[in-house]
């Protein structure tokens, strides 16, 4: 074993209460990390997973309609006031070849043709307006895993079976079997069966969402053969903006991702990721004020024994190793101690907890508190190891 | 335990392992403001020489000792460690040559509470750079045997009493063979029974390995038992003489030879 590592272990071993303490110091401070850390980012998975479970990462659509106003010749002031133009429905051009570029894309893992445009329900005298929704079955429940939120019925969409959202089944007093009329705002109409009642959980949602196929929904529309939309799902959702904004170069077309549209549930969740890291660092300086006053402490107590060591041919190299290694090994001891800890809290909140939401504790996050903690640990060693360092042999020699 | 170097002190003064020149220190006490503690010392050690350093407290003795043991650098003059130079050396130099060249006891033993007897004794050997070996194990546990503490090697050193420690500091001192032993009132702390047996355990190493041994010593009559008496006072050597031989009584009590 290495001398310099022998010495410090004997040392720390030497001061055992002082020693205990310190860790103990530690092993909280990297308990609480570990356990605030797993907290938000469970949290925030769960928030996440809970807004992207009713809407695509990316939506894609056809760019917004321009004036129609002549273009100026350049350098000339243009003094005109152009109002903006009405976006009518309209699909994507050669949606077709748009969806196979799309799903070659790298980082798409699906991508489903919607047509989606307003309508109305109708059944006897009640009324509703409602968002027509046309899918393609297989490929759409890879965006959005609709067949997972059906509680009445199964989920089944086609010529001439449709779904419905559980509170306008409730305002109309539909029920799985029975018909619906629904009208398009372009005076087509069609008679439905309600194969399914879903329920996404988003009161807005399950009032207005009606899913049917792609045919009738083009034919209600007035879009045939047409899609207004492409839906994608991404591999790593974080990663959707940049996506986004590679297909809006790419193919010119309209591209939003989730982040662009849950603008502020993005902020909240971005300051809620500060100030998790705020009370981290904070409680990483402590700990690391911690490990460095102890081994302060500890250098005054070693000075003759480093002025003996010193005597016998021990280098400053040699003293600076020792009490960095003194550091490092307090910081990981604490740290290991702590990070089972913190787990260990983890796993009474998921157990005894409100248990609202599951929260895992990733492995990774285990081994970066590991080696965060003990490279804080040597960090704090440095002062006090470059003092004993600096020390001199005659002085520490007759330091009583 | 026979080594190959003569413990006789008259054989061949060529290479005399100490040798001081006009060696002076001074102390910076305030910007302008000096304070010469030594004035020009200069004294040769032979091989094998046993030698005793007194002096009234104050006369510089430590300061002289700290040079020696090349813990400090003189402010003038020169000492030369088995022929070399050592004022311009520079700290790591000076570093391993103390580590090589010489062995040190203190008053106050001074062992690392933090590490068992053996590995007490076998720390100068690994602080320089020497790996930890059965062979160098059993070497330890000789000298240890020499000092009569072979049993209590794997004792934590305050386990032991002040003279068994200032034994195993000695046996410390000795385990790199080093040619020169500086001891700073070995026995000081002592008392008289265990100040014999320290005494004469300095005396039988350096019969028996023929290394050079500076006492500092308060005690007359642990000085008049050492070859050769240096008087420090203020700073400067005033009597520099030879103990006649059978002036001194050997004590009664005498550990086992080897």
């Amino acid at each position: 074993m290495e001398l310099s590592w022998r010495i410090a272990y004997n040392f720390l071993r030497d001061g055992r209460a002082q020693t205990l303490l310190i860790i103990v110091g530690v092993a909280v401070g990297a308990a609480v990390i570990v356990f605030i850390t797993a907290l938000v980012d469970g949290l925030q998975g769960n928030i996440v997973q809970r807004t992207l479970g009713t809407q695509a990462h990316i939506v894609v659509s056809s760019p917004d309609l321009l004036p129609l106003a002549q273009a100026v010749p350049p350098g000339t002031v243009d003094l005109r006031s152009t109002d903006a133009r009405p976006q009518r429905l309209r699909s994507i051009n050669n949606w077709p070849g748009v969806l196979g570029v799309l799903q070659q894309l790298d980082g798409v893992t699906a991508a489903s043709p919607v047509v989606t445009g307003p309508a109305f329900a109708q059944r006897g005298a009640a009324v509703r307006a409602v968002a027509v929704i046309g899918i393609v079955p297989q490929r759409y429940v890879q965006v959005i895993p609709v067949n997972q939120d059906m509680v009445q019925g199964r989920f089944n969409v086609g010529a001439s079976q449709i779904l419905v959202g559980n509170r306008l089944a409730q305002d109309l007093g539909l029920r799985v079997g029975d018909k619906l009329r629904v009208q398009g705002a372009s005076g087509g109409s069609q008679v439905f069966d309600v194969a399914g009642v879903f329920s996404l959980g988003v009161r807005d949602l399950d009032q207005r969402y009606v899913y049917m196929g792609l045919k009738p929904a083009q034919a209600l529309l007035g879009l045939p053969g047409g899609v207004t939309e492409i839906d994608l799902t991404v591999r790593h959702i974080f990663r959707a903006e940049a996506i986004a904004e590679r297909i809006n170069r790419l193919t010119g077309l309209k591209s939003e991702s989730w982040m662009t549209t849950n603008g502020q549930l993005l902020n909240a969740l971005k300051s809620q990721t500060l100030s998790s890291a705020l009370i981290r660092f904070f409680v990483a300086l402590s700990v690391a004020f911690g490990i460095a006053s102890v081994l302060a402490v500890s250098v005054v107590q070693r000075t003759r024994e480093i002025g003996i060591l010193r005597a016998m041919g021990a280098t400053r190299g040699r003293i600076l190793a020792v009490f960095l290694y003194e550091g490092a090994a307090v910081g990981f001891a604490g740290s290991v101690l702590g990070a089972a800890a913190g787990a260990g809290m983890v796993w009474v909140f998921n157990t005894y907890g409100p248990a609202l939401f599951y929260v895992p504790v990733a492995f990774s996050l285990v081994i970066e508190a590991v080696v965060l903690a003990t490279l804080a640990g040597i960090a704090a060693a440095a002062l006090p190891a470059m003092r004993a360092a600096g020390l001199d042999p005659v002085v520490a020699i007759r330091y009583v | 335990m026979s080594e190959p170097v003569s413990s006789n002190p008259s054989a061949g003064d060529v290479d005399p392992v100490l040798r001081l020149e006009g060696l002076r220190k001074s102390y910076q006490i305030g910007t302008p403001l000096e304070t010469e503690v030594l004035h020009g010392v200069g004294f040769t050690l032979r091989r094998g020489e046993f030698a005793a350093l007194v002096g009234p407290s104050g006369s510089g003795k430590t300061t002289l000792l700290n040079l020696i043991g090349l813990l400090d650098a003189p402010t003038g003059g020169e000492l030369f460690l088995q022929g070399t130079p050592t004022r311009a050396l520079e700290d790591a130099e000076r570093t391993a040559l103390r580590g090589r060249a010489i062995g040190f006891v203190f008053q106050f033993h001074h062992l690392i509470q933090a590490f068992p007897v053996l590995d007490n004794v076998l720390m100068p050997a690994l602080v320089q750079g020497v790996r930890r070996s059965r062979e160098l194990e059993a070497q330890g546990l000789a000298l240890l045997d020499a000092v009569g503490l072979a049993a209590h090697a794997h004792k934590r050193p305050n386990e032991l009493s002040g003279g068994q420690q200032q034994r195993v500091a000695i046996a410390r001192a000795l385990l790199t063979r080093p040619p020169l032993v500086l001891a700073d009132e070995p026995t000081g702390n002592l008392d008289t029974h265990s100040a014999d047996d320290v005494f004469a355990l300095l005396r039988r190493f350096n019969h028996a390995f023929g290394c050079a041994v500076l006492v500092v010593t308060h005690d007359p009559r642990l000085a008049q038992r050492c070859d050769r008496i240096l008087n420090l006072v203020d700073g400067m050597i005033v009597r520099d003489q030879p103990v006649a031989p059978g002036s001194a009584p050997e004590p009664a009590q005498q550990p086992a030879a080897t």
